[in-house]
C-alpha cells in the first residue's frame, strides 16, 4: 500500500517573542532578539545571568475553563506545550474537544494522535525545598529518617506528575480529546524533529489522520543554568547589550543563551486537509534520524551525526542538493557546535552549503532545547509558504569554518524545498525535508 | 511494496531476578520473589520500605569495554549488560558486513538517578526566608555537583552509550511514556525496520526509580504497596488484597531485524513481532479511563495491525501492576476486546515476582513471552489467593503451567493514559 501524503496545516509556537507564529515571524523579520537579564530568579552568581523568557504567558489562557485547575500541576514545560497545541489547532482551523461538549469537532478523536518532544524536567527548587526543610536534624542537615517519616507529606500528592516528560503529551491529549497513538520523544534538541518525523510516518501509514507534534522545554531555571554551564555551552563573555549575546555562526559567537519555548505543528493527511478546505503550509516529504557513536563524549562539541540524518532525509524525499532552497539550521551559537554543524551540512551539500540560503533562530530566542525543533520547523514551513527567508538575528559576518549562507536581512526566493535538522548533546539527530505547496 | 517482516534475534536482561535471561526465567517459573528491603538508600522510615532491586551487578563482568562507560548511570549500566547479551545471542558481533548506518536504536529509557545528596543538601544549605537563595545555591552547586553526573541524567544518554558500544549510526530515538515506554519503543522500532529505515535495531528499555525522590513520588501518589510485614508477597496483581505496585529496576534489550536480513546471515529467529498498537486515554492525568476504553483501543489496534482475531491469542502478558485501579480496568479492557473468549485466554503478571520496572517493564515482559513460546509454559501470577470479583479471568495463579502457546499479547499502560500493546508469534524450542 502506498504511503499517504502529509501536510503541515497548523503552526503553534510559544517563544520569548510571544505567543503565536505571527509574533515570532514579525520579530524575526524585524531582527529582534529577546535574550535579556534573567528576571524569574536571581542568577547573579551564575557564570551568566542571561536568558530568553516567555513573558505574560500562562496555560490558563489556552485550556477550557473546567481544566484551569489542572494548570497547578503543570511544570513550565507542560504549560508551554499546552499553549502551543491550542495555538496550532486554532491556526489549522481544527475544532477539537477543547471547544466543549455540544460543539461539533472537525476531527475524529481516535484518529488524532500526539507526539511531543520533551526534556528532563527539573523539580522547582522552592517547591521541594519547602518540604525538605521540614525534615532537618538539629544541626540543620537533611535527615532521611525524618523525610521518610513525615517530611515528604509536605509535598503535594501529585508532585511526581508535574515533572514526568510524558505529561506534556498527556495534558494535550486530554484537553483536545486526542485518543490516537501518543508518543513522547526525549532526545534533547533533536526531540522535536524526531517527533514530527514520527508523526509524519504515523499519518503516512494510516494510523492517524492528524497528529499534534513538535516539542517544548524550559531549562530557564537554576538546575538548567547549572547543567548547561557545566557543559560549557553558555555564553559567559558577552559584555554588550543582552540582546546581542546569542550569535549563531557569527564571528563573535561565544556560546548559547538558555531560552524557553514550544513549537507544535498540526501534521495532517493531505486529502483530509483538502476535504476541510485547510490551508497547507508545506508537505513533509522526507525524514530521517541518525546517531553519532561518539555522542557519549559530551565534553566534546559535536553535531550528533547531523549529516547522516540530512543525507537520509533527502534520500527519503528523493531530492538532490541542487533542489534544496533553504536550510533551517539548528545553530546553537556554541562555537565548537557551529563549526561541527557547518561541516555536517557541507558533508552532504558540498560547496552548495555555502550558497543555499540558511537561517538560525537562536540569536532571537536563545536555545529552546526540546522545543527548538518545533519552532525551527514552523519557521521552515512559514518561509516556504511566504517565499521569504527571515534574517538570522545577531549574525553579521561568518565565524571561521562557519560558511553557511546566513544573512542579516530578509530574502525572498522561489524555492521549493527546505531542509531543517537538529542534533542533541549525546549524539542523536533528526532531519525533515519540507516541500512548498502552491496555494 | 509489502512491509518487511520483523523478527527478534537477540535478547538480554538485567533485573531483580537475574542478570541474564535464563536466570530470570528459572526464578519466574519457580515462583520466586525479587522483593526485599530497599538497599539503594535508607528507607526504614518510609511507608514503603521495600522494592525489587538489582543486586550484586558488576558492569565489568558483562561489558568488555566497561572503562568506556565509567560515567554511565545505574540504569544505563543495566542497559549495557542487557544489550551485550542480546548482541551476543544475535550473532551480529560476527557479522562483518553489518552497515552501521543501517543499525538503529529505539529505547524507552528513564532519566538518570538524581545526585540526591548534593541536590538535596544544596537546597537545604541555601534555604533562606522560605525559599532558595539562588546566589548561595549557585555558589554551593558549582562546588558540589559533578559534570558527568549531571550530563548523564538526560534520558537520551542510554541511547548514546549503546551507540558507542555497538557503533550505531542509524535512526536513534528515546521514548519516555512512563510505564509504557519500552513496549512503545519496541513497537516503534518494529515500524522503523518494517519501513526499511534500518536493517537492525537495538530496542527495549532501562530504568531505576529506586532512589529517594522516585519512591517519594510514588508514595505521595499512593501508588505503592506498603505491605512491609510480608515483603515477598507484597506484589499481588489481581488479588483482592492488593494495595499497590512494588517499584523495581532493571533493563531489557532486544535485537530486532528484518526477516530477510536475519535469514541472509543465517541467524536464529526467536520470535516475530506481528502487531503493535498505541492509544491515549485522553481522560485524566491521575486516573485511567474507568471503562478501559483506552486499554481496549490499544489491544484492538495491535490485533488489527497483526491481522489477527482475539481467538488467535494464546496468552496475554498483563500490565498487571497490583494497583486497585489498573488491574480492574485492564480486566475490563481485555473483556471488551475478547468478549467471552476473555475467560479462556490465560493472563498473567510477572510483576508479582519482578516488581514494576517502570520504563523497562514492557521489554522485560515481552522477553517472558518469547520464553513462554519457546518452552510451552506460562509464567504465573503469584500471591493470588483472594479472588476479586472485578478480576475474574484466568491469571495463571501461583504456579507456572504447561500450555500450547504460539501467539502472545503483551500490554503496558502508563501514567497519564499511555497504552501500548505488542503481539508476538514464535516457534517452540
Amino acid at each position: 500500500m502506498p504511503e499517504r501524503r502529509v501536510a503541515i496545516t497548523g503552526l503553534g509556537v510559544v517563544t520569548p517573542a510571544g505567543a503565536g507564529m505571527d509574533a515570532l515571524w514579525e520579530a524575526l523579520l524585524a531582527g529582534r532578539s529577546f535574550t535579556s537579564k534573567i528576571a524569574s530568579f536571581d542568577a547573579g552568581a551564575f557564570p551568566t545571568d542571561l536568558g530568553g523568557y516567555v513573558e505574560n504567558f500562562s496555560a490558563r489562557d489556552y485550556v477550557p475553563k473546567s481544566y484551569r485547575k489542572s494548570v497547578k500541576i503543570m511544570a513550565r514545560d507542560i504549560e508551554l506545550a499546552v499553549g502551543a497545541a491550542s495555538l496550532a489547532f486554532a491556526d489549522a482551523g481544527i475544532v477539537t474537544a477543547a471547544a466543549g461538549e455540544g460543539v461539533a469537532t472537525t476531527i475524529e478523536s481516535g484518529r488524532l494522535g500526539c507526539n511531543i518532544g520533551a526534556g528532563l524536567i527539573c523539580t522547582d527548587l522552592d517547591e521541594i525545598g519547602v518540604a525538605l526543610t521540614t525534615a532537618l536534624d538539629d544541626d540543620g542537615k537533611f535527615s532521611m529518617a525524618k523525610w521518610g517519616a513525615s517530611g515528604m507529606n509536605n509535598l503535594t500528592p501529585l508532585w511526581l506528575l508535574k515533572y514526568l516528560p510524558n505529561m506534556l503529551a498527556c495534558h494535550v491529549t486530554i484537553v483536545h480529546g486526542a485518543k490516537g497513538p501518543s508518543n513522547t520523544i526525549t532526545c534533547g534538541d533533536a526531540s522535536a524533529h524526531l517527533a514530527v518525523g514520527e508523526a509524519t510516518r504515523l499519518v503516512a501509514r494510516g494510523g492517524a489522520d492528524a497528529v499534534i507534534a513538535g516539542g517544548a522545554e524550559s531549562k530557564l531555571n537554576p538546575m538548567g543554568l547549572l547543567r548547561q554551564s557545566l557543559l560549557k555551552r553558555l555564553c559567559t563573555t558577552w559584555r554588550g547589550d543582552a540582546s546581542g549575546a546569542c550569535r549563531p555562526f557569527d564571528r563573535q559567537h561565544a556560546g548559547t543563551v538558555i531560552g524557553e519555548g514550544g513549537g507544535l505543528l498540526v501534521i495532517e493527511e493531505m486529502e483530509h486537509a483538502k476535504a476541510r478546505g485547510a490551508r497547507m503550509y508545506a508537505e513533509v516529504v522526507g525524514f530521517a534520524s541518525s546517531c553519532d557513536p561518539n555522542g557519549i563524549e559530551v565534553e566534546k562539541p559535536s553535531a550528533g551525526g547531523l549529516g547522516q540524518a540530512v543525507r537520509a532525509a533527502m534520500k527519503d524525499a528523493g531530492i538532490t542538493p541542487q533542489q534544496v532552497g533553504l536550510i533551517v539550521t539548528h545553530g546553537t551559537a556554541v562555537p565548537g557546535e557551529d563549526v561541527c554543524e557547518t561541516a555536517e551540512w557541507r558533508s552532504v551539500l558540498g560547496d552548495l552549503a555555502g550558497r543555499i540560503p540558511a537561517v538560525a533562530i537562536s540569536g532571537s530566542l536563545g536555545s529552546l532545547f526540546a522545543g527548538a525543533g518545533g519552532v525551527e520547523l514552523a519557521v521552515a514551513a512559514r518561509a516556504l509558504h511566504t517565499r521569504c527567508v527571515p534574517p538570522t538575528v545577531n549574525f553579521s559576518a561568518a565565524a571561521p569554518d562557519c560558511g553557511l549562507s546566513l544573512q542579516s536581512t530578509a530574502r525572498s526566493g522561489d524555492f521549493e524545498y527546505a531542509v531543517s535538522a537538529a542534533f542533541s548533546v549525546g549524539g542523536q539527530s533528526g532531519a525533515c525535508v519540507l516541500r512548498r505547496i502552491e496555494p | 511494496m509489502n512491509p518487511r517482516r520483523v523478527v527478534i534475534t537477540g535478547m538480554g536482561t538485567v533485573n531483580p531476578l537475574g542478570h541474564d535471561v535464563e536466570s530470570m526465567w528459572r526464578a519466574l517459573l519457580a515462583c520466586e520473589s525479587g522483593l526485599a528491603e530497599t538497599g539503594n538508600f535508607d528507607a526504614r522510615t518510609y511507608s514503603t520500605k521495600f522494592s525489587a532491586e538489582v543486586k550484586g551487578y558488576d558492569l565489568a563482568r558483562h561489558v568488555p569495554n566497561a572503562a568506556r562507560h565509567v560515567h554511565a548511570g545505574r540504569h544505563c549500566r543495566f542497559a549495557l549488560g542487557a544489550a551485550v547479551q542480546a548482541w551476543k545471542q544475535s550473532g551480529l558481533a560476527d557479522c562483518a558486513a553489518l552497515d552501521r548506518t543501517r543499525l538503529g536504536i529505539y529505547l524507552g529509557s528513564g532519566e538518570g538517578s538524581i545526585d540526591f545528596d548534593n541536590f538535596t543538601g544544596t537546597i537545604v544549605d541555601s534555604w533562606c526566608d522560605g525559599k532558595v537563595d539562588t546566589r548561595r545555591w549557585a555558589e554551593l552547586a558549582f562546588r558540589r555537583m559533578e559534570f558527568y553526573r549531571e550530563a548523564e541524567q538526560e534520558s537520551n544518554m542510554v541511547v548514546a552509550h549503546l551507540a558507542a558500544e555497538f557503533g550505531a549510526r542509524g535512526p536513534a530515538f528515546n521514548v519516555l511514556t512512563a510505564c509504557a515506554a519500552s513496549t512503545q519503543a519496541i513497537g516503534e522500532a518494529t515500524l522503523q525496520v518494517r519501513r526499511g529505515d534500518a536493517d537492525v535495531m537495538l530496542t527495549g528499555g532501562a530504568h531505576s526509580m529506586i532512589h529517594p525522590y522516585g519512591v517519594t513520588g510514588f508514595i505521595r501518589l499512593t501508588a505503592l504497596s506498603s505491605r512491609n510485614d510480608d515483603i515477598p508477597s507484597a506484589s499481588r496483581p489481581f488479588d483482592q488484597t492488593r494495595d499497590g505496585f512494588v517499584l523495581g529496576e532493571g533493563s531489557s534489550i532486544l535485537v530486532i531485524e528484518s526477516l530477510e536480513h536475519a535469514r541472509k546471515r543465517g541467524a536464529k529467529v526467536l520470535a516475530e513481532i506481528v502487531g503493535y498498537g498505541s492509544s491515549a486515554d485522553a481522560f485524566r492525568v491521575t486516573d485511567q479511563d474507568p471503562d478501559g476504553a483506552g486499554a481496549a483501543a490499544s489491544m484492538k489496534r495491535a490485533l488489527a495491525d497483526a491481522g489477527l482475531a482475539p481467538a488467535d491469542i494464546d496468552y496475554i502478558s498483563a500490565h498487571g501492576t497490583g494497583t486497585k485501579q489498573n488491574d480492574q480496568i485492564e480486566t475490563l479492557g481485555v473483556k471488551s476486546v475478547f468478549g467471552e473468549l476473555a475467560y479462556k485466554v490465560p493472563v498473567s503478571s510477572v510483576k508479582s515476582m519482578l516488581g514494576h520496572l517502570i520504563a523497562a517493564a514492557g521489554a522485560t515482559e515481552l522477553i517472558t513471552c518469547i520464553l513462554a513460546i519457546r518452552d510451552q509454559v506460562l509464567p504465573p501470577t503469584i500471591n493470588l489467593y483472594h479472588p476479586d470479583p472485578d478480576c475474574d479471568l484466568d491469571y495463571v495463579p501461583n504456579a507456572s503451567r504447561k500450555a500450547t502457546v504460539r501467539t502472545c499479547m503483551s500490554n503496558s499502560f502508563g501514567f497519564g493514559g499511555q497504552n501500548n500493546t505488542l503481539i508476538l508469534v514464535g516457534e517452540k524450542g
